[in-house]
């Protein structure tokens, strides 16, 4: 067998390793042996092509020496990085290896195109659809980045910018025809990239915080995406395949989580309501008065409860309470009650972030419940404990004509109690009063969360 | 249009539709580690430099080469480990008697 075959042959074997690698997230007890096979994968397809380039005989020391270190580099700040992130940060991670993912992509195709840029239309256009795509994810992935860590989380909006977003994406797809129509010129293609660099700050500065699941979604779905054109520029199959696979998932989560949100992946990209919390206090809302209750007798109705459902949300995360409801579930659970978490899929940063803040509290992940599946259950709920999640359970987005219509939301108001642990009135990022406070089964505990489920707990305890 | 390029966009379609199969199936649950490991497959960004760094010619394009391939080793090297991480933290039910067991002895 000729090396040219094996290296085709380790690049199937990392394809399908890729592919059966996904196959396996469908469960979280084979998850982990799925990221280990694509892993696997992964090596055997480096290791064919770094086989197939040595042996194609080009390959000069300068050329090893840059290529080595620059692999050294970013393999020591990627293995520091996935160390030592907190795993609250890691839609911020996800953000960079985004950056860095397109980044590269775009890179591959500007440098392929000044290498020689006689190349067929069908190659330029993937060329500058790569450089374009490339460059927006890596900017917007930065912003996006930036934002999550809480530089700002605040729309930025300046007087213009959607008149400069235009007259960019003018300018790039003015340079990119120019380039597909045989130019022959690098800096067009350089230009290109420019324009997307300012294109991805454009797209993502006035997008507000609570729509970040859809942002970050949606840019791994343009990295996936650049990296398949990047395939087609160097006619490579197994870049065009884990490209595509990418796409395919980044574009899924987007539809997801758009449709969690009750928005459209259009109204997002043009900035809209998601806006960060607000902080103003409102009044009761529903017009009914809003009930508090004191430690003691939340922890009683939570003692003698024989189903807690607890709901929670972003607050839970920000506020570092993970490990204490995990302590007040195994206490409840201890006393013979059925205890379990309802997740609304866009609870958290990223797809799917809630459950994984959980899951590192060891909370074990059969208690974790998405919302289609545990909304039956509320009917014969005792106590539905809400940490933190307000939108995702306002019973107004049942009725149309408000911020939240038509958004799904967690059936909380069928339990036959509530308890909402909760700072203060303040709406959340619909900037809307949300109507289960003025519920007559509803009683809130104001109270930080962290500090409200250490005392809870200890109320529990005192319990008999 | 080249057959290669042909041959390539075939691929790139029936590998999209093989994702959109693949995927949807994956549980709310998942999704981090989901976008996660999707984050690490697109690391596969390296291979395509590796091809690169054996044509690139004089300063600027080793300059393009050197941060490309800073860029996809940090992906894919950084988005597997975080994603073994991750996963690892998913651990069953512990078996149903062991919680019990443990806070009895507290509260005696």
């Amino acid at each position: 067998m000729s090396v040219d075959n094996g290296v085709r042959l380790a690049s199937l074997f990392g394809a399908v390793a890729f592919v059966l690698g996904l196959h396996l997230m469908n469960s979280p007890a084979t998850a982990r042996r799925g990221n280990q096979l694509s892993a696997c994968g992964m090596l055997v397809a480096i290791i064919a092509v770094l086989v197939s380039v040595a042996d194609g005989g080009t390959m000069s020391a300068t050329r090893w020496l840059v290529l080595v270190c620059g692999a050294l580099i970013g393999s020591g700040a990627g293995l520091y990085s996935a160390r030592a992130v907190a795993m609250t940060q890691m839609p911020q991670l996800v953000s960079l290896f985004n950056a860095v993912g397109g980044g590269a992509a775009a890179l591959i195709a500007l440098a392929d195109y000044q290498h020689d840029s006689h190349v067929s239309a069908g190659i330029a256009t993937a060329g500058v659809l790569d450089v374009l795509i490339g460059g927006v994810t890596f900017s917007g992935s930065l912003i996006a980045a930036a934002k999550l860590q809480g530089y700002w989380s605040q729309p930025v909006n300046f007087p213009g910018s959607r008149l400069v977003s235009a007259a960019l994406a003018v300018v790039a797809v003015a340079a990119g025809i120019a380039v597909i129509a045989g130019a022959h010129n690098p800096w067009l293609l350089g230009l290109v990239l420019i324009a997307a660099l300012g294109l991805g700050i454009g797209m993502v500065l006035p997008i507000g915080g609570a729509d970040m699941p859809v942002v970050i979604s949606l840019l791994n779905a343009f990295t996936g995406t650049a990296v398949a054109m990047a395939g087609f520029v160097l006619e490579n199959a197994t870049l065009t395949i884990a490209g595509a696979l990418v796409g395919a998932s980044g574009g899924i989560l987007t539809k997801l989580m758009a449709d969690a949100m009750n928005r459209s992946v259009l109204s997002i990209m043009a900035g809209g309501f998601g806006t960060g919390a607000t902080g103003i206090d409102v009044g009761p809302a529903g017009g009914g008065s809003v009930k508090s209750i004191a430690i003691d007798d939340a922890a009683l109705q939570l003692a003698y409860a024989s189903k807690v459902i607890v709901v929670p949300g972003y607050g839970l995360a920000a506020a570092q309470a993970q490990h204490e409801v995990r302590e007040l579930g195994e206490l409840l659970e201890s006393r013979g009650i059925e205890v379990s978490y309802a997740i609304h899929p866009v609870a958290g940063r990223m797809p799917g972030h809630m459950n994984v803040l959980l899951a590192e509290a060891n909370v074990p992940y059969d208690q974790l419940r998405e919302m289609e599946d545990v909304n039956p259950e509320f009917d014969r709920t005792d106590v539905a404990l809400i940490i933190g999640a307000n939108d995702v359970t306002n019973p107004a987005a049942r009725r149309p004509g408000n911020a939240v219509s038509g958004m799904p939301i967690l059936d909380v108001d069928h339990a036959r109690s509530i308890i909402v642990i909760k700072r203060s009135m303040a709406s959340g990022y619909a900037g809307i009063d949300n109507e289960l406070y003025g519920d007559p089964k509803t009683s809130m505990l104001f109270s930080d969360a962290k500090k409200g489920l250490a005392e809870l707990v200890g109320a529990v305890k005192q319990v008999d | 249009m080249t057959q290669g390029f042909i041959g390539n966009l075939t691929i790139f379609v029936l590998a999209l539709l093989v994702g959109f199969e693949v995927i949807s199936k994956v549980p709310a649950t998942l999704h981090t580690p989901l976008m996660s490991g999707a984050n690490s497959i697109h690391g596969v960004v390296l291979v395509g430099v590796v091809i690169l760094s054996s044509f690139v010619d004089g300063p600027f394009g080793y300059v393009l080469t050197f941060v490309a391939a800073a860029f996809g080793a940090a992906n894919v090297v950084g988005g597997y480990a975080v994603t073994d991480r991750m996963l690892q933290m998913f651990r069953r039910r512990p078996v149903p008697a062991a919680p019990a067991k443990a806070v009895e002895g507290e509260t005696a």
